[in-house]
């Protein structure tokens, strides 16, 4: 194709100004160019309402403009408290998500190896009939849905009610197994419920800022910059312990590297020293906390059918002080890596009565096969202390999705879980039968596959049908190759449910087009309990439809009209007010529809009005009734579990055929699989493809540089990668980093699908590798 | 033909300054963060002498603290 040289050089210096937008952006978190943003513009009248963002957990409002029928600007949300007006890089250019020009607009139907074009109605029509004959062939336990954290609130719940209540399984299950179901296990063990019990304004109140493995610059950039923003203002300091060197460590005050795995001890090591330096609030815990420990070499679930139930023990505070001493900072210095005066420095911040301390984590902790009890080992660290519930004071787990926490935690999209509570409990049961009309009966007391599992049971052929909405996990399975040949295999059906072709798509027999974020109504609820509203302001292209309007089309299909009774028009809004009555309490009642559509969303618990800004705390949560400062009411005594948790190392570790670590993770340009953000031109020539980080001293040994093609082999097999030395983040020697947003360079055919064996989220940050310049 | 973009840092309280020094240079395109100290600056020259006299030129700019290189692009005269 000709182009002109005019032409070009336009092009050339765009390209150039976006170059730099892109650094800029991930410099300087939260940096606006409105100019830059409104040139793009059209003319005309547009019409600017708000809705979270479409991508992480963060859940920043934005304000998007429509024109014509289509959105054309983002804006951040100034009257919003998450972000006050700030957008990331990737916020900025969400509306360019739903213009990519491989939109799915039609449903296909797989037909002698073709994707043939269909009606959404017969489409759905062969959906709801494989779903009856499956369960009819083979149980209803061969069926299943696979959703994400970015399923709105009415998408997971009309997809637990179908399979749940309706249909009779527990095979429901979400991608935030493979990044939050850690988080969810560290809360119920510590406190008995779910979620944090501070929020974001604790940023404002916060001196001291640790962040364990999580590397905000680039994965919560808005969040991050209001730590920045703090530093200027009053000079808090931000302290990151990682694995790895990032933009997060260059723009902190301290950097600490540790070994993989080795946070276990660390973090046990602060406990020694805040015990031994006399630290402890001793009245806090003393009326506020017990002591128990748990099993102990616990496994890492690789094997099909893994099963692990932890046996809790009340302990006491001399016992655990005794089982601490495997971990003074010199003893721990020797496993870690971390010199003992590191250890002994973040240890006096935590135990320094006059410092408030937020620790933040997200994948560092929760992808890690002892994550529980490295969320555990956190909020010992805060429980100790005392520093906890109290502005300012805030042990706080972020989360990656929109919805994780809204959708997946709290409607509980995961197979144990049902909107309050847990499939186990029986009353829990019937009180979630009475509200979706649904014998008692029809709710099995036994939860079934948990993510990993749930591919192995499809491998195996345990299940034969399933519908896949908003994820994608033919990138994300680790171990994957097992896992799409699983797939692949013949009687099995599988309906995915999505926006644009991915390789999940390429597993299909059913393919449906999905209406993206503000193509449809909904709501997300972000990582401080947060949840917002947004209405439709754009039509969906072709015949695409919401995840929630498919899944409601096929339960009536299936014969369950009466459960599914909403008008195509109201629905969104009989579904949240349906949904509100699980939570009809003080300690997780959700604010009312017409107060989340007036201002950017609302904390739970909503009570008499008010939102909860912490929880746990008398003075600002209603349900505390203890008649005490502080109120754990998530466990029958009201007291929160300082957990005994020890050191183990990771399933896999180096040796001599596989002598690295190998990491994966994120990049700040590309939303995890890159479905969406590799479709913005912007993003993808910021970031066009995936690399492997190396230290610069093994890149040297090997004769490495930057952009030579090196080969990594594990035991499941090998990819090879261009060699990023010295570039944007820098491994510790002996260790690699690959992102996994690249379907053409597939990571996780070579990762381990080890898991924590509590959470069973599996370990994406540890298995061994060797590294050869290819 | 090279085009390059930069990061350019004013010194504290010099932002105006800083743009209305660049905007003077017919060679330079300049854009600033509104809610940060930081422009970001494209240049457009002839060749590698214009930019080399003309990265000289913009360094002696008294309110620049500090000119960082993004990207450089370099068209070929014909196509």
């Amino acid at each position: 194709m000709y182009t002109s040289l005019t032409n070009r050089r336009k092009f050339i210096k765009k390209m150039a100004m976006l170059s730099a937008m892109t650094a800029a952006a991930t410099m300087f978190p939260g940096i606006l160019f409105a100019d830059e943003q409104e040139k793009g513009l059209p003319s005309g009248d547009i019409d600017w309402k708000k809705a979270p963002c479409r991508f992480c957990g963060v859940g920043c409002g934005v304000l998007v403009g429509t024109e014509n029928g289509k959105a054309v600007a983002v804006k951040g949300d100034p009257k919003s408290p998450v972000n006050k007006g700030l957008c990331c890089v990737k916020g900025y250019h969400s509306i360019m998500a739903m213009y990519g020009k491989d939109r799915l607009t039609k449903p296909l139907v797989k037909k002698n190896g073709q994707y043939v074009e269909t009606s959404m109605k017969e489409a759905l029509d062969l959906i709801a009939s494989k779903m009856k004959e499956t369960i009819k062939d083979h149980g209803k336990d061969a069926v299943s849905i696979y959703g994400s954290g970015q399923w709105t609130i009415p998408d997971g719940y009309v997809a637990s009610k179908l399979f749940k209540g309706c249909i009779g399984t527990n095979n429901v299950e979400a991608n935030a197994r493979l990044c939050m179901a850690t988080a969810v296990t560290g809360f119920l063990t510590s406190f008995g419920l779910d979620e944090p019990m501070g929020c974001y304004e604790d940023i404002d109140h916060a001196d001291v800022f640790v962040l364990w493995g999580n590397n905000m610059a680039e994965m919560h950039p808005v969040l991050f910059s209001r730590l920045l923003d703090q530093r200027l203002k009053r000079g808090v300091k931000i302290i990151d312990f990682a694995t790895r060197t990032t933009r997060t460590s260059m723009a902190s005050d301290k950097s600490i590297l540790f070994l993989p795995q080795t946070d276990l001890a660390v973090g046990n090591a602060i406990c020694y020293e805040i015990i031994n330096n006399g630290w402890v609030n001793t009245s806090f815990v003393e009326k506020h906390c017990n002591f128990s420990k748990g099993l102990t070499n616990m496994g890492y679930g690789l094997e099909d059918n893994f099963k692990f139930k932890d046996k809790p023990e009340k302990i006491d505070f001399e016992a655990y002080k005794e089982f601490l001493k495997d971990y003074t900072p010199e003893k721990v210095e020797k496993i870690s890596g971390v010199s003992a005066k590191d250890i002994k420095y973040m240890a006096a911040y935590y135990g320094n009565p006059n410092k408030k301390v937020m620790s933040f984590w997200c994948m560092g902790p929760n992808q890690h096969s002892r994550g529980t009890w490295m969320n555990n080992i956190i909020y010992n660290i805060h429980l100790l202390t005392g520093k906890i519930s109290t502005p300012g004071n805030s042990p706080f787990s972020l989360t990656g999705q929109p919805s994780a926490c809204g959708t997946v935690r709290e409607v509980g999209t995961l197979t144990h879980k049902l909107p309050h509570g847990v499939v186990m409990n029986k009353k829990h049961r019937e009180f979630a039968a009475k509200i979706w009309d649904v014998p008692v009966e029809n709710i099995s007391p036994k939860p079934t596959y948990h993510t990993v599992e749930m591919f192995r049971a499809l491998d195996r052929g345990d299940i034969r049908f399933m519908w896949i909405q908003v994820t994608n996990p033919m990138v994300t399975i680790p171990k994957l190759k097992r896992y799409r040949d699983g797939a692949k295999k013949e009687g099995r059906f599988i309906v995915v449910s999505d926006i644009y072709p991915t390789p999940t798509t390429d597993i299909a027999d059913v393919i449906l087009p999905s209406a993206m974020w503000i193509e449809r109504e909904g709501m997300y609820g972000n990582s401080e309990r947060r949840t917002q509203y947004f209405e439709q302001m754009v039509q969906p292209p072709g015949e695409a439809i919401s995840d929630t309007w498919q899944l409601i089309e096929v339960a009536k299909r299936m014969g369950f009209e009466k459960q599914f009774y909403y008008k195509e028009e109201t629905h969104i809004e009989e579904i949240y007010t349906e949904y509100r009555r699980h939570h009809d309490n003080k300690k997780h009642n959700m604010a009312p529809l017409e107060v989340l559509k007036s201002q950017p969303g609302a904390m739970w618990p909503y009570v008499d009005g008010k939102p909860t800004k912490w929880r746990f705390n008398s003075k600002y949560d209603p349900a505390c009734s203890n008649g005490e400062d502080f109120h754990f009411y998530g466990k029958p005594d009201g007291k929160a579990v300082i957990w005994q948790r020890p050191y183990e190392p990771a399933a896999e570790e180096p040796d001599n055929e596989y002598p690295y670590w190998l990491c994966t993770g994120r990049v700040v340009e590309h939303w995890h699989t890159g479905s969406m953000t590799r479709r913005i031109p912007v993003l993808h020539k910021a970031m066009p493809h995936a690399y492997v980080e190396l230290h610069p001293e093994d890149a040297k040994r090997m004769q490495i540089k930057t952009g030579d093609n090196v080969k990594l082999t594990t035991r499941r097999g090998e990819i090879v990668l261009p060699a990023s030395v010295n570039q944007r983040g820098v491994p510790a020697p002996m260790q690699v980093f690959v992102p996994f947003f690249d379907e053409n360079m597939l990571i996780n055919d070579i990762t381990l699908d080890s898991f924590c064996p509590i959470s069973k989220e599996p370990d994406y940050k540890k298995c061994s590798v060797k590294v050869e310049k290819a | 033909m090279p085009i390059k973009s930069y990061l350019a840092h004013p010194h504290e309280g010099k932002k105006n300054e800083l743009i209305n020094a660049l905007s003077a240079i017919d060679q330079c395109e300049v854009m600033p963060a509104d809610n940060k100290d930081l422009l970001i600056l494209i240049t457009e020259t002839e060749n590698k002498a214009e930019e080399a006299i003309l990265k000289e030129k913009i360094e002696t700019i008294d309110s620049l603290k500090l000119l960082a290189m993004v990207s450089g692009f370099n068209t070929p005269q014909n196509n």
